[in-house]
């Protein structure tokens, strides 16, 4: 039976997205298979991320509305076989979907998959509620920047007071050199005001851009630091224990993060 | 099953309906809820919902349950009013109103008040997070910390035992002797009374302090200690 994860972030342009993509293709690279689905009804870009733009015959409220079967709205990837991807509508909004929906889509998949990764619309409204409804595990993700760290702190608050399964983060596009110069939040920063569990730190790197722009998710470079990051948030949701990566050559930064977690108030 | 135990009463508010359930069983309550709606669907579609509880009390799930039903009917529902703490607390963590603009007669809240004496505190055994908002006629104490755009409105004093880097607002109904005391006060806006602090200044080494309204009447911390 397949796990269903939501990332979510409450802030757009935080890298929800572009984390989907590159855990599915991680995920899948492992042998697993997976479904992505677009929660952004509306603005739906999960599919141009993936490379899968052009491919788009049905998609998810084609499913819902009864105008296909759920099959044919599924595209295959073009580096695995066992990823697919269900897009969102563009010519439609949030309305068109509602949680129970999304619940019985993710029910009806289940059986065939290992995964389930459900993209997430920026905001807490319709579209939140909508790729919330059927998650196991959420998955927060956030840029070391304090209105973004504020809004995912509002999202844990809503994904508590739901009783959903504890959230885990995913600090991305942290740059080390700003960090030191006491330009941007550190990880600790971050983690002290949040207090949840850390899946993964995602360094900044242009590489993301790029790849995002081809429809070649960064995961599949071998050499790639971010690539590297997502691989090993990939391999943590299979449950394997995974050393966070050496961000800082001096070290220290695992020693501390774990201090600051360790040391935490729940 | 006797149907005559749930009744579902629907009043036109300014800005809504306002419906009452009455009756025991929750579940009996929403099937009626949920039945009414569906047999006039175009009377309710689009309508923004505020539900009196009465005694009931719910639950997280059940209240978003609730919500989820009514939202694929095209209902938002926005206020919950209830007698239950418990309800009352949960529609506030899932942001919903407490008080609807009809609000309940003044003098028999107050009465209710004074009725539970000068000690009625509110426990919260947790972190509040941004967009939480509590609001509470007695004492507030905090177990974890305050986050910055989360807010405590309090008629008495408010305790944490953490950081506070949202609002505080204690004797919000105008009681200057109200305190406001936590682990780490450093940038947050507090309220006593009228009274208003600016930001204060984030400490390097935080240390407890208590937050008052001094003699000469305007809003000051020191530290807290014994005694």
């Amino acid at each position: 039976m397949a796990q269903v994860i939501t990332v979510t972030s409450g802030k757009g342009g935080v890298g929800k997205t572009t984390a989907v993509a590159n855990l599915a293709v991680a995920l899948a690279a492992d042998a697993k298979k997976i479904v992505c689905m677009d929660g952004d009804i509306g603005l739906r870009n999960l599919d141009v991320v993936m490379g899968l733009e052009n491919r788009i015959v049905y998609d998810i409220v084609d499913v819902i509305e009864g105008r296909c079967r759920l099959r044919q709205a599924m595209i295959r990837d073009k580096h695995f076989e066992h990823l697919y991807l269900i897009p969102a509508a563009q010519t439609r909004d949030k309305t068109a979907v509602s949680p129970s929906d999304m619940v019985r889509i993710c029910d009806e998949l289940r059986p065939e998959c290992d995964y389930i990764l459900i993209d997430s619309p920026a905001g807490i409204e319709r579209g939140f509620r909508n790729a919330i409804a059927p998650a196991d595990r959420v998955l927060v993700i956030t840029n070391p920047e304090v209105s973004a760290v504020r809004d995912a702190d509002r999202v844990v608050g809503i994904l508590e007071a739901e009783g959903k399964y504890s959230p885990a983060l995913i600090l991305n596009r942290l740059n080390l050199a700003m960090v030191k110069n006491h330009d941007m939040l550190s990880a600790e920063d971050v983690l002290d005001l949040l207090a949840i569990q850390l899946i993964g730190i995602v360094p900044e790197d242009e590489g993301v851009i790029v790849g995002s722009n081809r429809g070649t998710p960064v995961a599949l470079e071998p050499k790639s630091r971010a690539g590297q990051a997502f691989r090993n948030i990939a391999k943590r949701l299979q449950g394997e224990s995974v050393p966070f990566m050496d961000m800082d050559k001096q070290g220290k930064l695992w020693e501390r993060i774990q201090r600051s977690v360790t040391g935490r108030r729940v | 099953m006797d149907t005559t135990s749930s009744a579902v009463q629907i009043k036109g508010l300014r800005d809504g309906l306002l419906v009452t359930l009455t009756g025991e069983v929750w579940e009996e309550q929403r099937a009626s809820l949920v039945e009414q709606i569906d047999e006039r669907q175009s009377f309710f579609k689009g309508a923004r919902l505020a539900l009196d509880l009465g005694p009931q009390a719910l639950g997280v799930n059940k209240l978003v349950e609730l919500r989820d039903l009514l939202s694929e009917r095209g209902v938002s529902l926005w206020a919950v009013v209830s007698e239950s703490p418990k309800t009352e607390k949960t529609a506030q963590l899932l942001g919903l109103a407490t008080r609807i603009s009809k609000p309940r007669p003044e003098e028999a809240r107050h009465f209710a008040v004074d009725d539970l004496g000068d000690e009625t505190a509110l426990f919260l055994n947790k972190t509040l997070r941004s967009g939480m908002r509590i609001e509470f006629a007695g004492h507030v104490v905090v177990l974890g910390d305050v986050n910055p755009g989360a807010e405590i409105i309090a008629e008495g004093n408010v305790i944490v035992w953490g950081r506070v880097r949202g609002m505080v607002h204690a004797g919000s109904k105008g009681n200057r002797q109200s305190v406001i005391c936590a682990l780490d006060l450093s940038a947050s806006q507090l309220r006593i009374a009228d009274e208003v602090s600016a930001l204060l200044e984030p400490q390097s080494d935080p240390k407890p302090e208590i937050a008052s309204i001094n003699p000469e009447g305007r809003l000051q911390s020191e530290a807290w200690t014994a005694g």
